[in-house]
């Protein structure tokens, strides 16, 4: 028994980070799940529905349910596909999305714990690499194959169609895409993920304005941040974008032909990119885990505790009035567990400034992911020539001049 | 057996594993697939040299861009299975010593430099050291390089152009 703790206790980096590698995917796989019920609740609110409500209060067990009706339906196998192709698809697309999120930094402090009387330190996030920036473009590059290849390997008319067009669009926006960051990496001096967000600490306008990139000097990245917002969405294959398995073109795109898990995976994949793509607008644009306010106003270190105290009373409130017994029961119980976690973060002032970081970053990526479904409820999908034409014509020449004149900003005015 | 030496014999027998695969795959996607492989495994190895810019770029540009393409012009043309002809096993009786003499040449040539390449700058592997090396020292090859894409880019718009 000793053996084996000496054993852990001297590979602790090890141990640490597989630890941690098991705890993301857990906390990503769940946030997945209830994604798509915030997608489903949103869309329906946008279009006057009321969005999925009978399984559990509020169809708060939906994504459950769609789980296991993932798990237990049947997997047929078209005839005549590419066997091996038409598996490793699927799986190139999950494990690629979930791959990029290894080198997301959460927070800014390292969280330190003792575990039998050795104190262990670290950071955030599961990687802290200094080339992080490329290794995240490196893996959304290798992303495409899973769409093309499920594309090609179904044998299938309307797959291969939509697989087409996928890497079309892909090819198209990458380079967009990689072109809108190149005026914040000049602006860092790094591909480091936590020295962009480092680099855009500090005040200006008297101390009432954030120094982000979106707003700050020597040039603000306003152009760089439309170019890179855009051709994410494009490159996440999300509406107004999502060509590839446009509907009522292609019955179902890319995916016609999985069913069952393999299809929940291109689901999963997708979301999990949208998140990748959300940790990254806010890291580079907007600050990653720096509050939008100045530091010298206390009181907003109790913004969380705040939300969540409202949230825990408007969930009592609804629980005591909802239909069923269940929903009398879970939503206030639910309601009750929100206050208390309030009260705590009221009370224990180190846990109140340990969370203000990852608090802020996560309600940015919030924000983003909730624009995203916004954009999906309100806006048309694109025509084929014009998601082209805005790829070369538009967002290209536009990103390259940002390129440019952020360069020339930096010589006439120097960082800072 | 350090850790290093390991993880360079496990990329190194994916990259000759992908390489082989990529001659011996029937079907051109298959073959594409496998060229993915190798190039990722050559990005591994980049890595490990502690190249960690070029390694990113190897699997942006050659993993990404431009195996992208080409798995899209085989699937745009549905290219089926290549076919053996009479040509393709002369190629294949003539090309096992080819391959094997260029191996050895190769090999050779690489004992003999070993120490050569031991004192090379590692300064020139980092990111600074490499845009240091590319934007100041060879400043003049490398616009001319990207002079030379251009015409070559403009060279195919022509030839696009001419049947209209």
């Amino acid at each position: 028994m000793t053996d084996i703790i000496n054993i852990l206790r001297q590979h602790s980096f090890l141990v640490i980070a597989l630890v941690k590698c098991g705890l993301l995917l857990f906390i990503l796989l769940t946030v997945l799940a209830y994604l798509s019920l915030f997608e489903r609740k949103v869309l329906a609110h946008i279009q006057s529905r009321w969005g999925p409500y009978r399984v559990g209060p509020h169809g708060l067990l939906q994504p459950l349910a769609d789980g296991l009706k993932f798990l237990f339906k049947e997997d047929p196998m078209p005839a005549g596909v590419d066997r091996f192709v038409f598996l490793l698809a699927p799986f190139l697309s999950l494990a690629l999305a979930l791959t990029s999120l290894a080198v997301i930094p959460f927070g800014p402090q390292p969280l330190r714990f003792s575990i039998l009387g050795t104190q262990y330190e670290t950071s955030l996030g599961i990687v802290d690499l200094n080339i992080g920036l490329l290794v995240l473009f490196a893996i959304t590059a290798l992303g495409v194959y899973g769409v093309a290849l499920a594309g090609w390997a179904s044998n299938s008319k309307y797959p291969l169609l939509g697989g087409l067009r996928s890497s079309a669009q892909m090819m198209s926006y990458e380079l967009a895409l990689t072109m809108s960051v190149v005026g914040v990496i000049l602006m860092a001096g790094s591909f480091n993920l936590r020295e962009i967000v480092t680099a855009q600490e500090g005040r200006m306008f008297f101390g009432l304005l954030p120094r982000w990139n979106v707003i700050a000097g020597p040039f603000p990245q306003i152009i760089g941040f439309f170019c890179y917002f855009v051709a994410a969405i494009a490159e996440t294959n999300r509406a107004p974008f999502d060509l590839p398995e446009a509907e009522s073109e292609l019955v179902a795109g890319f995916n016609t032909e999985y069913a069952s898990f393999k299809f929940a995976m291109f689901f999963m994949g997708e979301y999990a990119n949208m998140i990748t793509v959300s940790c990254l607008a806010t890291i580079m644009f907007f600050g990653g885990w720096t509050s939008p306010f100045p530091s010298a106003w206390s009181w907003t270190h109790f913004i969380p505790s705040a939300l969540l105290a409202v949230l825990g009373v408007l969930l009592l409130i609804d629980g005591i009035r909802y239909e069923t017994i269940l929903g009398k029961l879970v939503l206030p119980g639910v309601g009750t567990a929100l206050c208390a976690l309030s009260a705590l973060l009221l009370f224990f002032a180190p846990v109140n400034n340990y969370i203000q970081g990852p608090f802020w970053f996560l309600l940015k990526v919030f924000i983003f992911i909730f624009f995203y479904v916004w954009m999906r409820g309100t806006l048309p999908r694109f025509r084929y020539d014009q998601l082209m034409a805005i790829g070369w014509k538009i967002l290209l020449p536009l990103s390259i001049a940002n390129v440019l004149l952020t360069s020339l900003g930096i010589l006439k005015w120097g960082l800072r | 057996m350090t850790p290093q030496l390991i993880v360079f014999f496990v990329l190194a027998a994916l990259a000759v594993l992908g390489a082989v695969t990529l001659i011996a795959a029937r079907h051109p996607i298959h073959s594409a697939l496998a060229l993915i492989v190798v190039m990722v495994a050559l990005a591994g190895l980049y890595l490990l040299q502690g190249a960690e810019f070029v390694a990113a770029v190897q699997i942006i540009v050659y993993g990404g861009a431009i195996m992208v393409l080409f798995v899209f012009v085989i699937m745009l043309l549905n290219a089926g299975e290549e076919e053996r002809t009479s040509l393709s096993r002369i190629a294949r009786v003539a090309g096992i010593p080819l391959a094997l003499a260029l191996s050895g040449f190769l090999a050779a040539a690489v004992l003999r430099s070993s120490h050569a390449a031991a004192q090379a700058p590692v300064t020139a592997a980092s990111t600074r050291g490499l845009s240091m090396l590319l934007f100041r020292e060879f400043v003049f090859p490398f616009e001319l390089t990207s002079f030379l894409i251009l015409v070559a880019i403009l060279g195919a718009l022509v030839l696009a152009q001419r049947e209209n």
